[in-house]
Formats: structure tokens, sequence, C-alpha cells
């Protein structure tokens, strides 16, 4: 027997599939992958570490910079340890306001996901199908936040501030003629709200866009279905969770079994898939899609009908109104206070999840009494899916490890920290 | 008869003078700098593990064996797919032959495995 | 035709061709962004036109780089041969009558020579490269273009049947009564997924998937380089449209009320933009999926419909013709 020769190749980081920085070290025969090693680390940037030297509010812009494309549900698990340990509870108008930009960050990243998977697979059209409905959530994004991407919009004890009345108009341009402009405004005529709620209502249709290129298509199928399938016992051994574990049939989502905010509140289903293969994995995420579209119609329902406060009345933690803080000694003090020294959190230590869209993104967070924590560990749900890189794709072929990437959908952000 | 090739041959001088002309406009004009990084081969960003000129995979030759084979077999068929008409029925029955025989070797390859690819 | 005039004709026809090759590019961009809902290059010169012409400058202007690994005579002998292979392929096509270069009797062999030949493009560029990217791209497109070019070929037999010719001249005569589509529909079939297969175009654009393969057999390729392979690339488009247009649709014909050679036009811009619209519907398959339907799928229907239209032809022809 002549000796088997494989044939090693670096994947990534300088790859167009690479999803940013993973490094995979490919052992292959011909096409088919004997071997995948993914290598992780390019992308650190000691987050972790950053946050024990920087007051507690100090550190919500850096989750926005681990999963960069679910922002704010990152800060939501940040500031979800936070009010654990000092015990509060936002008021119920923030509770509303935080699960509705849960889902609208849930559809921003499968629509990335979405786009970016279809794109792999040589679906050209899909990727900037779904940039266009990008687009009008970041502008929400903006709107309230005043950034497209690293929003720093919660807050312990609630956000940042209520929902403006208005929502930002697109300019007049040499290259759109004023009828387009038009259209384009006619959404954007009404408050933020009212743009949310018109964004849900066009949003099934959409899905059904997106689903009309790739669902049926045979091609789609061939390439995904029976590629890179998980059994639902490897997947909780794995420690799979979110979309990836629910691909594979576990019923399992922290929306509905550890409910946090208002989502018991809430009428929603969790979609789950049958036979773990990317096909599965991809249908239980368009399900995702359309459920979250539920879900904000129903807060925005209720947003529209129960004014009142976002933000706890403590001035320890929160702070003060601006006009308040010109006129009154007291809330100056306050104010410096908070964004100098910022507040100090009882000792303890506490571990807080959401469902992020791509799984459970848990923080850790153990307080000394100190105005810092003492620790911060972030649990990313990409890091257990990326590390069965090798059991999904042995055995395949080279164009389904590109698959297997997307079915992933793997961020840097986050696994680097 | 080599007449009607007289424009073919122009055409090739002239399309291959256009090929040389443009490669060597991209020359004079494309001038860069010299770099350190440049020196190496596109690897995602790593040092390459191993040569490349190496031995490879025996499926694309299995290929290339196929098309020896099928291509031979069209050389059969493109004469006497212009002269149907003058060898008529016993053209088709020769024919006929030929293919059975082809599609016998061809359900064998099929059934050995040569179009799986893994 | 004097040779003067020949020469005339041909540098007409390369710079025509040339310039209709960078107007694809902005062309495909403008139709993808249409079905895409969104803009596309708009910017330079009306409707973003000049985008074409800005595009050719960049390239040129690009650094003309030869990696030091690589074999260099062959690495810059590469994308000169896909480039002059695929405009000499023009020299047969007849655009109306009389209007060809070369009215060659094996003119659909000259074709195939032609598509043949650029397969060495491919592989000297994979292999000269020295990147392990180009070189599995280089092997996938050798595999790939040869098993096509097989039923390519086997294809087209049904329509020499028909016609009983090689010389497009004939072939277009032969289709005054009805155009070869109709009874030819599974050869056009298979001679359009072939062609999409051999000019590498999306869906079946394996050898350069860029999220597989980085970009295939010209990862290594910059500035005139490259724009060769593009240039190729845009080139075969346009020549396999014009042979579906040749052998299935009629060529030049269609009703008088426009002059011919308009009719073969209008006929391959369709061509072109079907193209166009696959690679704005469709995903890729993968590599052993694309060659297992070669094989399995194409390759016995190519070779039934030959057998079934050899058995009608001679059945249907008259009598005195078939054994005389």
């Amino acid at each position: 027997m002549p000796e088997i020769e494989s044939f090693t190749v670096n994947f990534g980081p300088q790859h167009p599939a690479a999803h940013g920085v993973l490094r995979l070290v490919l052992e292959m025969e011909g096409e088919v992958i004997h071997k995948a090693d993914p290598h992780v680390g390019l992308l650190h940037r000691a987050t972790e570490k950053l946050a024990e030297t920087k007051p507690y509010n100090q550190s919500i812009g850096y989750m926005d910079r681990l999963d960069y494309v679910s922002m704010m549900c990152n800060e939501h698990g940040y500031v979800l340890a936070i009010e654990k340990l000092l015990g509060i509870k936002p008021p119920i108008r923030a509770q509303y306001i935080r699960v509705m930009f849960d889902e609208i960050t849930r559809i921003l990243n499968h629509l990335m996901w979405l786009g970016a998977h279809a794109m792999d697979i040589g679906a050209m059209t899909v990727f900037l199908y779904c940039f266009r409905e990008r687009e009008d959530l970041m502008d929400v994004y903006e709107a309230v936040s005043g950034t497209r991407m690293h929003a720093t919009y919660y807050r312990p004890g609630g956000v940042y501030r209520d929902l403006p009345d208005k929502m930002p108009q697109y300019e007049p341009s040499p290259y759109r003629s004023a009828k387009e402009l038009e259209e384009l405004n006619e959404a954007r005529s009404g408050s933020v709200l009212d743009f949310i709620e018109h964004f849900a209502d066009r949003f099934p249709a959409r899905i059904d866009e997106y689903e009309t290129l790739l669902t049926d298509n045979r091609i789609w199928k061939q390439r995904t279905v029976n590629i890179g399938v998980v059994s639902p016992e490897r997947a909780m051994q794995l420690g799979f969770s979110g979309p990836m574990l629910r691909g594979s049939g576990v019923v399992w989502d922290l929306r509905k079994h550890q409910p946090y905010e208002v989502y018991d509140q809430l009428d929603f289903d969790i979609p789950v898939g049958k036979n773990g293969d990317c096909y599965d994995r991809y249908l239980v995420r368009v399900e995702e899609l359309r459920q979250s579209t539920r879900i904000i119609k129903q807060c925005v329902e209720w947003l529209k009908k129960n004014p009142g406060p976002v933000m706890i009345d403590d001035r320890k933690i929160a702070p003060p109104r601006r006009i308040e803080m010109k006129d009154d000694m007291e809330s100056l003090i306050h104010h410096f206070k908070l964004f100098t020294e910022g507040y100090s959190v009882p000792e303890g230590e506490v571990y807080a999840a959401v469902e992020a869209p791509k799984g459970e993104f848990g923080v850790y967070l153990i307080s000394d009494g100190a105005n810092k924590p003492y620790r911060v560990k972030v649990r990313a749900p990409g890091f257990p899916h990326l590390a069965a890189m090798n059991e999904m794709v042995k055995g395949h072929m080279l164009a389904d490890v590109v698959a297997v990437i997307g079915t992933q959908d793997i961020v840097f952000g986050e696994i680097d920290r | 008869m080599l007449a009607n090739y007289l424009p073919i041959l122009i055409f090739v001088i002239v399309a291959a003078g256009l090929g040389v002309v443009l490669l060597g406009i991209g020359f004079v004009l494309g001038r860069g700098q010299k770099d350190q990084e440049k020196l190496s081969a596109y690897e995602c960003g790593f040092e390459a593990f191993e040569d490349t000129r190496n031995r490879f995979d025996v499926r694309y030759y299995l290929v290339a064996i196929l098309f020896i084979l099928f291509d031979l077999e069209l050389a059969f068929f493109v004469p006497w797919a212009v002269s149907l008409d003058a060898v008529g029925l016993f053209g088709i029955g020769a024919m006929g032959v030929f293919l059975a025989l082809l599609v016998v070797g061809f359900i064998y390859e099929w059934k050995k495995g040569a179009l799986e690819w893994d | 035709m004097s040779v003067v005039a020949m020469l005339f004709f041909i540098v007409v026809l390369l710079f025509a061709l040339l310039a209709a090759a960078a107007l694809l590019t902005w062309v495909e961009r403008r139709l993808l962004a249409w079905w895409q809902d969104r803009y596309g290059p708009n910017r330079a010169g009306p409707f973003g036109i000049l985008q074409a012409f800005a595009d050719v400058i960049k390239i040129l202007l690009k650094e003309d780089w030869i990696p030091p690994l690589a074999d260099k005579p062959v690495f810059v002998i590469a994308p000169a041969i896909v480039a002059v292979t695929m405009l000499l392929g023009f020299a047969i096509v007849p655009l109306a009558p009389g209007l060809v270069i070369a009215d060659l009797n094996v003119a659909l062999l000259f074709f195939f020579a032609m598509t043949g030949l650029s397969v060495y493009s491919v592989t000297f560029a994979g292999w000269a490269s020295n990147n392990n990217y180009s070189l599995l791209g280089s092997l996938r497109t050798a595999a790939q273009m040869i098993s096509y070019e097989v039923f390519m070929l086997l294809s087209l037999v049904g329509v020499v049947i028909l016609a009983g010719s090689f010389r497009l001249t004939d072939i277009v005569d032969a289709q005054r009564g009805m155009w070869f589509f109709v009874p030819q529909f599974v050869g056009l079939v298979v001679f359009f997924l072939a062609a999409i297969a051999e000019t590498h175009r999306l869906p079946f654009d394996l050898p350069e998937a860029e999220h597989e393969l980085v970009a295939g057999y010209h990862t290594e390729y910059s500035g005139m380089k490259f724009g060769l392979f593009f240039l190729g690339e845009y080139l075969g488009m346009m020549l396999s449209s014009a042979m579906i247009v040749t052998l299935f649709f009629g060529g030049w014909l269609g009703p008088p009320f426009l002059p011919p050679i308009v009719w073969f036009l209008l006929k391959t811009a369709f061509f072109v933009c079907l193209y166009l619209l696959l690679r704005a519907a469709l995903p890729r398959p993968r590599y052993d999926q694309l060659m297992g339907y070669a094989w399995k799928f194409l390759l016995p229907v190519a070779l039934l419909n030959i057998v079934v239209t050899g058995a009608i032809v001679v059945a249907t022809r008259s009598p005195a013709e078939v054994g005389s």
C-alpha cells in the first residue's frame, strides 16, 4: 500500500468565506476533508480584561463589539448580569423596548447570516435583498441610539432614552428622483414606532421572497441537506445552543424556558428541526425571522398604548435628566459621580444569559464590592459551535466546509473576544 | 481549399498581436513597488505548509481518461452525422451497434464507481 | 474579399468585440443591480456607462506582478491564450449573409478546437501560479471543461444531422423552415448547460468559486493579465450566446423589417442577458454534483437525442435519398 498523502491547506484568515478571521487548517485528500483544525485568537481584544479596568457602565460599549452583528443582545446579557447583582428591575416599558430591540437584533443577525450563507453557496441576490431590509433596521438603531451598529443603548435599570417621536428621513440626492425619495420617506413620516410597525407589516412578504430563491431550490437543497449533521444527543454534549441546537430537534430556548424581561407575556413559537443538517438549521432560522416579526408587532402594540418611564428612578444608578442637572446641585453631584466613579455593586457572583440570535449568550460576573467588576467572563455561543467544526465537516468536501461555516453563523468578535 | 484558411491565418496573427499588445501595455503602465510580503504565494495570509507541485488526487486523471474515451467516440459520430443521408439505414444500424458497445462500457464504469467522487 | 478588405473587417470586428466585452461588464452590473433592487454603477457618465472605461484604465494601471515562485513564461502566456482563442472563435460566426471572416466547411469543429484550446489557459495559469488554491482551481477547471466539452459536441450532432453540414451558413440556411430549437430542444438544453460550464459562469463557476477557492486559477493574477482572463470570460459568454443563436435560433433569420445583422445581435444579446439572469438567480452546486450531473444525466440524454434524431431523419426523408 502506498502511503496516502494528504494535502494541507490554510483556509483563511484572508479568505472570502472565512467570515472574518477564521483560520482553518484543512487536511484534504483531493477535495475530501480529513481533518479541519480551527485556529482562534486573531481577533482577540481582551474584552474581558478591559472590562475589569472600568466602571460597569463604561463596558457596555465593549459588549456591542463582541458579536458585532447582534449588538443589543450582547448588551442585554451584560446589563442583566449587573441588574441581578444590584437587585433592580427596569420599568416595564423599558423591558418591552428591550425585548423589541432584541428581536430587531435577531432579525438583523439572521438577515446577515442568511445573506452570507447564501452568498457562500453562490446565491448572490439573497445577500443584497437581505441588506435592503437590514438598512431599515440599522436606521432604527440609528434613530434610537445615534449609531448604526455599536448602539450602547441598554443601561442597568432601563434603556438610555425613550423611543424618539420622529424617524430620520432620506435627504434629496442627484441620483434619486423626487418620486423615489417620496416613496422611501413615506414609511418614515411618523414616529420610530410607526416605522417599526410598517417594517413588521411588510417584512413577512420579504421573507417569502428569500424563500422563493432558496427553500425549494434544488441546488440549494443539494448543497445543504445532509451536510454537517449533528444528532440531538451530540449537539447537547457539544454545548450547542440557539438555532444550532434547535436545528437538531432539541426544544430549548431561554426565552421560553428561563424567561427574562417580558418574554413570558408574549405569544410566539420556537421552531425546531428534525435532521440536524444545514437545511434544517436554515429552515429554523427563517422561521425565527417570522416569529421575531410576530414579537415585534406585539411589542409595538403595547408600547403605543403604554407610555411611561424607561429608566429606574434611582439616582445612585441612573443619571439625572440633563435639564435637572443644570439647575440642581444634588443632581449635578449625582451626575458627576456617576460619570466619573460610576456606582458600586454589592459583593457576589452572578450568571445571566439571554437567548442571543446565535445561541445562549451569558455573562458571568464577580464583584468584590468595588465600582469595577472583579472578573467578567463571557459565554459566547459561537465558541462551542466552532469547536465542533472538525466533527461536522469530516468526510465532506471542500465546498461543504463553506456551507458549515455558514450554518454555524460564526462571528469572530465573540469567539476571540 | 487552403485559401479558405487565409482569413483565419490573418485573424490569428492580428488576435495574437492584440494579446501581446495588451500584455505589453499592462507591463509598461503597471509599475508597482517591491515589497517583502509580495514575494510570498497567496495562502490566506500564512506560510504554505508544503510545496504546491506535489502529487494530487487521481480522480482528476480519471475524468481525463473518460474524456479521451468519449471524445474519440465523437470522432466517429461527427462524420456519421454529416453523411447520414448517404449511409441511411445501414448507417443507423452500424451506429446502433457501436453505441450499444459504448453504452455497455459506460454502464460498467458507472457500476464500478468511476463516476462517484468519494 | 481582397486581403486589405478582410484585414479591415478583422480589425473592426476585433475592436467591436473588445468594446462589447468592456461594455458587457457595465451591462452586467446594471442589470444585476436592477434585479437586486439597488443602483449599480451610476456615477461615471450618463447611467454610469463610463464606468466600463474607467475600469479598463484602472486595470491597465494596476501593478503588473508576477509571483516570484511562479513559472514566469507560462504565467504570462496563460491569460493571452484564453483571450486569443475566444477571439478566434468569432472568426467562424456568420453575423449576416456574407458577413463572416472564414466560412469554413468544418466551422463547428473549429469552434470546438478553440474552446478546447482555452482549457490550456486555465491549466497553465493554475500550475504556473504555484499556489494551492490556483492549482485546485485549475484541476477543477480542466476536469469540468473537458467533461462538458464532450456533451457540448454530442448535443450538436443532432443539429448536424438535420442540416447535413458543419458549415454555419448552411446550418442557418437549413433553419429557414423551422428554427432548430423546436426539433432539437433537448440538444439546446444540453448545449446551453454545457456552454455555461465551459465559460465557467455562475451557477457552474466552480473553478473560480470565490467562497471556496478564493479566485481559483487566477488568484495570483493582477493588472492586465487578470484583465485578459476577464476578457476571455466575457468573450466566451458572447461567443457561446452567438453559437446558440446560430445553431438553434436561426442566426440572422427573422422578419424582414429589420436587417439580418440586427436580428443576430438582438438574439445574441438576449442570451447574454439570460446568462446574467442565471447568475442572479441560482446558487452553485458542489463539484462532485456538477460532474455527476454531467456524466450521469447529460451524457445519456445527449446520446439518446442523437439516436432518436437519426432514426427520425432516416425514417422521414424520401426513400430515394435513403441508402442511395
